[in-house]
């Protein structure tokens, strides 16, 4: 048998759906303002949780940053001349080294500049003038080659120009320079972890605040099933409530790490000058801004799907 | 327009054989009121054909679609073209009865427009235009089955289930609730509607189908009084 077929043509018109995204979009923000009081609890804990890992991360960004910029300057190799030895031999033996494989540049500090430096930053100025002999011997500052900078490498050439005649020492000091680059990289991998866990943390708490609000709202979502609502249309509403949990949360993150740098910026200038550095902790961290700006409404909408589908597949077999 | 076939609902949960063994075929534009003592099965019959639940055995066609191979992703669809009346009307006390009526246009992405206009006319037709903006809550049990029904017909469904649309009426209100159900035959949907109320149905001369203990009985309208 044949059976007629009549279905109601809706004009479904991207407008119009765009226009529901907008309306859902604006009713959930309102419907948050309606309960400001658990709002802003929950988008205080959720902040919290993020401004945690994100405080972390400014600490140990610019401390890796200025990690590597150490480390490229510490390859160098401070050769120490023999003090017996006359300008021209140190000449000499300067263009050697600025000849030797591996080495991209090389800088002199005779007796003299040596001793001019020590002056100036070591503060012993009067005590040196009661010397009667310059103790300090000649330096050439080796910088190996780009491609001969691991740690290695240079120690095989620090050794190498260690048995030179005329050389008394060359020095690479680059041990606890590489000590401090592993406990920062334990660091980043422990706040990697953290940050991993807080956000679970919070894909956990919007998605179990949802899931709240869901519980109180089944006999509306089972009335709309019941007059053919898509799951997509259920779905909606909480997904954008997801999405305002997940950016407000961002937004109050942002706000506490930027109170806790505002408390902390004097005293680590402070710190900072006593190290010659600058310790200043800059909010503008473009990793930071993406991080917090799409992970945590990325994961409120995370959270707002699966506990819709939760709700969706547990209730399926009833409807 | 619906079609059963060998059609058996189990419940294991409780061990209780709702329907057994239905064959049933309603016409396009056919009306027919569904008899039994409560517990004969009229219930989930109207739900299998909105599926609301799933037959154990056998098949279910409505409006050349067989229920049983529908995907979860097309039931929504399925239920746009069944409009369904609970004698606990279902309606959501939070909104007003305008909202209400609207929520079948609205999860079908209907225009404004028109939702202001197809909810106005149908408040009309069952006589709730004042009532528009009031709540569920404020309404008489009439008034709020009549809000059910508008919800029901709003989108203009091909199919119209009813169970026990009247329960709780006087037979005055029942009566005209009964006029509206056949209004709505003659302009072509197929109207199958459970009721207890066999005097009520008897002067408007449609099939009734009886049920009894989950088997439909041979139709005798004048055994049932």
């Amino acid at each position: 048998m044949t059976i007629p077929h009549r279905t109601p043509q809706y004009p479904k018109r991207r407008f119009n759906w765009l226009l529901q995204h907008l309306q859902d979009a604006v009713s959930t923000l309102g419907k948050l303002c309606r309960t400001p009081l658990s709002s802003l609890l929950t988008v205080t804990v959720i902040g919290i949780a993020l401004a945690l890992p994100g405080g972390f991360y400014l600490i140990v960004s610019p401390i890796q940053h200025h990690n590597q910029h150490w480390t490229d300057n510490a390859s160098t190799i401070s050769v120490y001349l023999a003090q017996h030895l006359n300008n021209s031999e140190i000449n000499q033996i300067h263009r050697r080294i600025r000849q030797e494989p591996g080495v991209a540049e090389t800088h002199l500090i005779d007796k003299t500049q040596a001793m001019d430096e020590f002056r100036t930053h070591s503060g012993f100025g009067a005590a040196l003038d009661l010397l009667e002999h310059n103790p300090l011997p000649a330096v050439i500052l080796v910088q190996p080659a780009l491609n001969q900078q691991h740690i290695d490498q240079t120690e095989r050439l620090a050794t190498r120009l260690r048995a030179w005649p005329g050389v008394d020492a060359a020095q690479v000091d680059l041990q606890w320079l590489h000590r401090f680059a592993a406990i920062t990289h334990i660091a980043t991998r422990g706040i990697a972890l953290l940050a991993a866990l807080l956000g679970i943390a919070v894909l956990l708490i919007i998605g179990n605040t949802i899931r709240l609000h869901i519980q109180n709202q089944q006999d509306e979502i089972a009335i709309m099933q019941l007059v053919g609502g898509t799951q997509a249309f259920i779905r909606r509403p909480y997904l954008y409530e997801g999405l305002w949990y997940g950016l407000s949360g961002a937004l109050v993150a942002y706000g506490l790490l930027f109170a806790a740098i505002t408390l902390l910026q004097n005293p680590l200038r402070q710190l900072g000058s006593l190290y010659q550095t600058n310790l200043a902790l800059h909010l503008n961290d473009p990793t930071l801004i993406l991080l917090l700006g799409c992970g945590s409404p990325l994961l409120g909408l995370l959270g707002a799907w699966l506990s819709v589908r939760q709700h969706l597949t547990s209730t399926s077999h009833e409807r | 327009m619906i079609r059963f076939q060998a059609v058996s609902k189990h419940y294991p949960a409780t061990g209780h054989e709702a329907l057994t063994h239905i064959d049933l075929h309603l016409a396009t534009g056919e009306m027919a009121f569904l008899t039994g003592h409560s517990g004969a099965g009229k219930s989930t019959l109207l739900k299998l054909i909105g599926r609301l639940e799933t037959p154990t055995r056998g098949q279910l066609w409505v409006n050349g679609r067989n229920l049983n191979k529908l995907t979860q992703r097309q039931i929504p669809y399925h239920r746009r073209q069944v409009g369904m009346i609970f004698q606990d009307h279902r309606l959501l006390p939070q909104r007003t009865v305008y909202n209400n009526v609207a929520l079948p246009l609205v999860v079908a992405s209907v225009r404004h427009q028109d939702i202001r206009r197809r909810v106005q006319a149908v408040l009309n037709k069952v006589g709730l235009a004042r009532k528009a903006n009031s709540y569920p809550i404020s309404l008489s049990g009439g008034e709020q089955q009549r809000v059910g029904i508008a919800r029901a017909l709003v989108s203009k469904p091909p199919i119209v289930l009813a169970d026990e649309p009247t329960g709780n009426l006087d037979p005055e209100l029942s009566r005209d609730i009964m006029g509206l159900f056949t209004e709505f035959n003659t302009v072509g949907v197929t109207l199958l509607i459970a009721t207890h109320d066999v005097s009520l149905i008897r002067p408007l001369r449609k099939r009734i189908i009886h049920l009894q203990q989950g088997r439909v009985q041979p139709a005798h309208p004048t055994d049932n009084s």
